[in-house]
């Protein structure tokens, strides 16, 4: 199992990716933390798993769907889906300028 | 100087036209509507909202899938990709990673890699300072299809593409229209010297590309840049770039420190979806005539040209409406095929048995006169004498004996230029 | 005071009119006052007056009633959406976050014509076990104020301690509900996975997360799991298993019921007290004409190491949805906990670790439903401790990242399998604080758990002894 130790390289890198600011005091604090925590986990590369099937849903359900209707009683008014935000113009909702593509 | 060859991969998004989005009951018709009046706590992503799938939306994909002859999934399910964006509203969209509804396929000569269900994000509005948001498109169910690396040429691209709008708009599961945003192109691009085997180990993604006009513009810019680069010796970057219709080039759109990582998992909230035989040949009976079967049919049935056939099924509702007005029986077909083909009735406020009503109508005219004109002119030597003589009297004459035989049909003026035709 | 008699009891002096609504609204609203400020239950207490109206409607309508939940205040954990009522899941990210709508169980139990009066303090996303981990303060233990509620759902539970509400709708993703009942001293019902509706619970880790009752007995939580059960079209994982009259099958005798006692629930670092109180319940049982036996549950010690692989990859991602832009504040106001387990989650999941972590953990899964299918082929339930220690004081968990994690160990097993759990009193500690103990049954086997709650609590005092706060 990969068990990379947990830099304050890769602590910058995952606290990007999962858009978690920190400031120099956390991320120190994280580093240890984090590290620790990887280490527990990683316990579970000695439980043998060759020829074990993952489960993702303990629910055991296959093929739920919904019939394609429309639902007018869950739908909001403009006012409704906008009410709960900081910024709004015009019936949207507003964010700093985004130029560059996903 | 190299000689290149082009490796062109498509990937194409397909809105579908079903009444609700992929995950919850609000219109998926979107284009138009006032900003943020169709949403719900699902498409807008609020806390504790829970997905439940589109059953048509899942039917329609598979259908497509069937269509391209691909394989049908025994086993499939959604899973989540992870990205922040403003029009992404939970942080994920939930997609498709390891068991797609469809593998492979094909279109001709290009072979399809997949084809899986998605959610369409919501749309973002850029001014000056400030980006806008609109969430009436989140959870439209999307299509995406993804080809495998056969294409070497704009052209191929092209045929492939109008192959597929087609097939999309036959199955009548999506208007398939570039402008509006329901079927959006990116190609992938890249070039090989000549003979070379195996995939440069780079590849340039276009977007920006909102129609058919465009893709090819785009991916022939693409190869001359690239091509440009590599005779220069460098190798071009693996990166996005956009299509600026404006300036007519590709413009790099900021090329990420990191490679994207998704971290794709399967979607908790959905259970698995498990397709036996017997429902998705239900599925395949519903796929109507394809446009290809319809073609030589038409060919076979009709003794149309190739050409002919081709232009009359160019939509499923043309083609339709041909075959309606034969049903009618009255006009052969062949008569009929070339009616539609040079005429472009209005097929919205025509109705097919008003068609060829007007078409026998025409017919008459034209061919009782021709007739009945060859017969004045024999019975009437002397008038025709006269008018060579320069009567102009004699031609009035023949006029009214033509009108007189067909009992007061047609037009003295039609009549007139008829005769003079045959008189010169 | 009222609020000690049963919903059943109190159902009838309804029905006879021997008590109104209004009643139970003003005496609860009282102690709510006296108590409240001394531990720190609520987030949100819904104001009294507009309690009130809702209990003269309610008055207005008695006849109609249906549900013995009629009338009755309850709370719930800050974790489910009520469309109106500010809903934070005691994070500062939604600290002015009103709901436009909400979640099915609030809406099932409105229909029976219950009235909500309070939002719960929990650790914040569900992300601890001591309802330390909140932006509103720590919930203190209401037998002992320099101590730990237990979490994530410490509000619920010293709130049902201390008679706060009538019943309280936890939620419990790795021991949340369980936890904190052992710890006060009530009763929890962890449901099966998909018996009830997840649509509009704030998730914090969707294969894991179930919304049960919490409430004084198990008698009471038969009550409201009744109402609260059932297929949702809104949740796809939910499950078209009929729902029981679980009341209705409480009374039946426990005589020959199988129940498990798997030693490695009793190794060492459990508790002495704990473990010398969860024995003498076994003896309970078995003059209760169960059978007792001691059975083997192996790698109990993976769980875990699992729980906190699948939990913080899933609340990485569900959490992703709190970016400020429709609602809510900025990512930054998440406390270093939810970031620590946002952060471990999106590690787990990157390129490069997802087999090694998250696929990894979900084949463990599978093995953990194998063994634990492979007892109960042959018992009704499972006899173990809940937490393996007392009540911690304040700030002994947060800071140790593996105490912290370990305080799980006998909880999170039964949510990766997805199976219900019944936790509740056993008996008092020498420090005078209470001893929890749980009883896993198989899938939707919740009438079970019940009825072999009930019969326990019928032979024992546990469940009616009032905490110190009270006092």
């Amino acid at each position: 199992m990969k068990t990379a130790k947990i830099t304050p390289v890769t602590v910058q890198k995952v606290a990007r990716l999962a858009r978690v600011p920190l400031t120099k005091t956390q991320e120190k604090d994280m580093t240890k933390k984090i590290g620790v925590t990887v280490q527990y986990i990683s316990q579970l590369e000695s439980l043998p798993t060759k020829d074990v099937t993952e489960t993702s849903q303990v629910a055991g359900l296959e093929n739920v769907y919904r019939e394609d209707e429309i639902d007018t009683e869950r739908m909001f008014t403009q006012e409704q889906a906008l009410a709960n935000a900081k910024r709004t113009h015009n019936g949207f909702f507003v964010v700093d300028a985004v130029f560059d593509e996903k | 100087m190299n000689t290149y060859e082009p490796i062109i991969g498509l990937e194409i998004h397909v809105e579908l036209k079903t009444k609700s989005k992929m995950f919850c009951g609000c219109p998926a018709s979107h284009f138009g509507k006032k900003p943020n009046t169709q949403t719900c706590p699902v498409c807008l992503g609020l806390p504790g909202a829970l997905p439940v799938s589109n059953k048509k939306a899942i039917e329609w994909t598979i259908m497509l899938g069937l269509a391209l002859e691909g394989n049908i999934a025994e086993i499939s399910k959604f899973d989540r990709k992870h990205y922040f964006y403003p029009d992404l509203p939970k942080g994920y969209q939930i997609s498709q990673y390891d068991q797609p509804l469809c593998r492979g396929g094909t279109i001709g000569d290009i072979r399809i890699h997949r084809v899986h269900l998605e959610e369409d994000t919501g749309k973002l509005i850029h001014t000056n300072n400030t980006t806008l948001v609109d969430f009436n498109r989140s959870g439209v169910p999307l299509v995406e299809i993804v080809t495998e690396p056969d294409i070497h040429s704009t052209e191929q691209a092209r045929e492939f593409l109008k192959k597929l709008h087609q097939t999309v708009r036959y199955l009548g599961i999506s208007d398939a229209d570039m402008e509006k945003g329901s079927m959006r192109l990116e190609p992938n691009i890249s070039v090989r010297k000549t003979g070379e085997k195996g995939l440069p180990s780079y590849k340039v993604e276009v977007k920006n590309i909102n129609s058919f006009r465009f893709v090819e513009k785009a991916i022939h810019f693409e190869i001359e840049r690239q091509m440009t680069l590599l005779n220069n010796g460098e190798k071009p970057k693996q990166e996005t770039r956009g299509w600026s219709e404006g300036k007519g080039i590709t413009i790099s759109q900021r090329s990420k420190e990191e490679a994207a990582d998704y971290r794709y998992f399967p979607e908790p909230d959905i259970p698995p979806m498990r397709f036996s035989r017997h429902q998705i040949s239900d599925v395949r009976r519903q796929i109507p005539e394809l446009p290809d079967a319809k073609r030589q049919r038409f060919i076979k049935t009709y003794s149309l040209s190739e050409y002919d056939a081709n232009l009359l099924t160019e939509t499923r509702a043309l083609a339709d409406f041909f075959e309606e007005c034969v049903k009618i029986g009255k006009v052969p077909a062949k008569k009929l095929a070339n009616w539609i083909i040079n005429k472009k009735p209005d097929m919205e406020n025509v109705l097919p048995a008003a068609l060829v009503k007007s078409i026998l109508e025409a017919g008459n005219v034209i061919s009782i006169s021709d007739d009945v004109i060859k017969q004045i002119l024999s019975d009437n030597p002397k008038a025709v004498e006269d008018y060579k003589k320069g009567k102009q009297q004699a031609l009035m004459f023949l006029v009214g004996a033509v009108m007189r035989q067909m009992k007061g049909k047609g037009s003295a003026e039609e009549i007139k230029k008829m005769l003079l035709s045959k008189l010169q | 005071m009222l609020a000690d008699f049963s919903i059943i009891e109190l159902a009838k002096k309804m029905r006879s009119k021997e008590i109104s609504p209004m009643d139970v609204i003003t005496e609860i609203y009282e102690t709510i006052g006296k108590i409240d400020k001394k531990i720190n239950a609520f987030i949100t207490l819904v104001d009294k007056e507009q309690a009130l109206r809702i209990a003269q409607k309610r008055a207005k309508t008695r006849e109609a009633a249906r549900s013995p939940l009629f009338g009755l205040p309850y709370v719930m954990k800050d974790a489910y959406v009520t469309a109106g009522v500010r809903t934070t899941a005691a994070s500062k990210v939604l600290d002015d976050f009103v709901p436009p709508y909400s979640a099915t169980v609030h809406r099932k139990l409105e229909d029976a014509g219950a009235i909500l009066i309070g939002k719960m303090n929990m650790d914040a996303w569900g992300h601890g076990a001591s309802t330390e981990n909140t932006d509103y303060g720590v919930t203190k233990n209401p037998w002992d104020i320099t101590r730990s509620a237990g979490g994530s759902g410490g509000g619920p539970a010293a709130a049902i301690a201390s008679r706060l509400a009538i019943f309280a709708i936890g939620e419990d993703t790795g021991g949340s509900i369980r936890n904190p009942a052992a710890w006060c001293g009530i009763t929890g019902l962890k449901v099966t996975y998909g018996r009830v509706s997840r649509y509009g619970a704030i998730a914090y880790a969707s294969s894991l997360d179930s919304v049960g009752p919490t409430a004084k007995t198990a008698e009471d939580c038969a009550h409201v799991l009744e109402v609260i059960g059932g297929k949702d079209p809104y949740d796809a994982t939910s499950s078209p298993q009929p729902v029981v009259r679980y009341s209705g099958e409480l009374q039946g005798s426990i005589r020959g019921k199988k129940i498990a006692f798997p030693k490695e629930f009793f190794k060492e670092g459990l508790d002495g007290e704990i473990r010398k109180a969860i024995v003498e319940a076994r003896r309970v049982f078995e003059s209760l004409g169960a059978v007792v036996e001691d059975v083997s549950l192996p790698m109990l010690e993976y769980g875990v190491p699992v729980y906190y692989i699948l939990a913080p990859s899933e609340t990485s991602s569900n959490l992703a949805r709190y970016d400020g832009i429709r609602y809510g504040n900025e990512r930054e106001l998440f406390t270093q906990e939810t970031k620590r387990r946002i952060m471990t989650g999106t590690y787990a999941l990157s390129s490069g670790y997802y087999d090694a972590y998250y696929k990894k953990a979900q084949k463990a899964r599978s093995i953990f439903i194998e063994k634990y299918t492979d007892i109960l082929q042959h018992f009704d339930a499972i006899l173990a401790p809940v937490t393996p220690g007392m009540p911690p004081k304040f700030g002994e968990l947060l800071d140790d990242p593996v105490k912290n994690m370990m305080a799980d160990l006998y909880t999170v097993t039964v949510n990766i399998v997805g199976l219900p759990s019944l936790a509740l009193a056993c008996g008092f500690g020498s420090s005078g604080l209470p001893i929890g103990m749980q009883l896993i049954g198989r899938m939707f086997s919740e009438s079970t758990l019940l009825a072999l709650g009930h019969n326990y609590q019928k032979t024992t005092p546990w469940h009616k002894k009032h905490p110190g706060v009270l006092a």
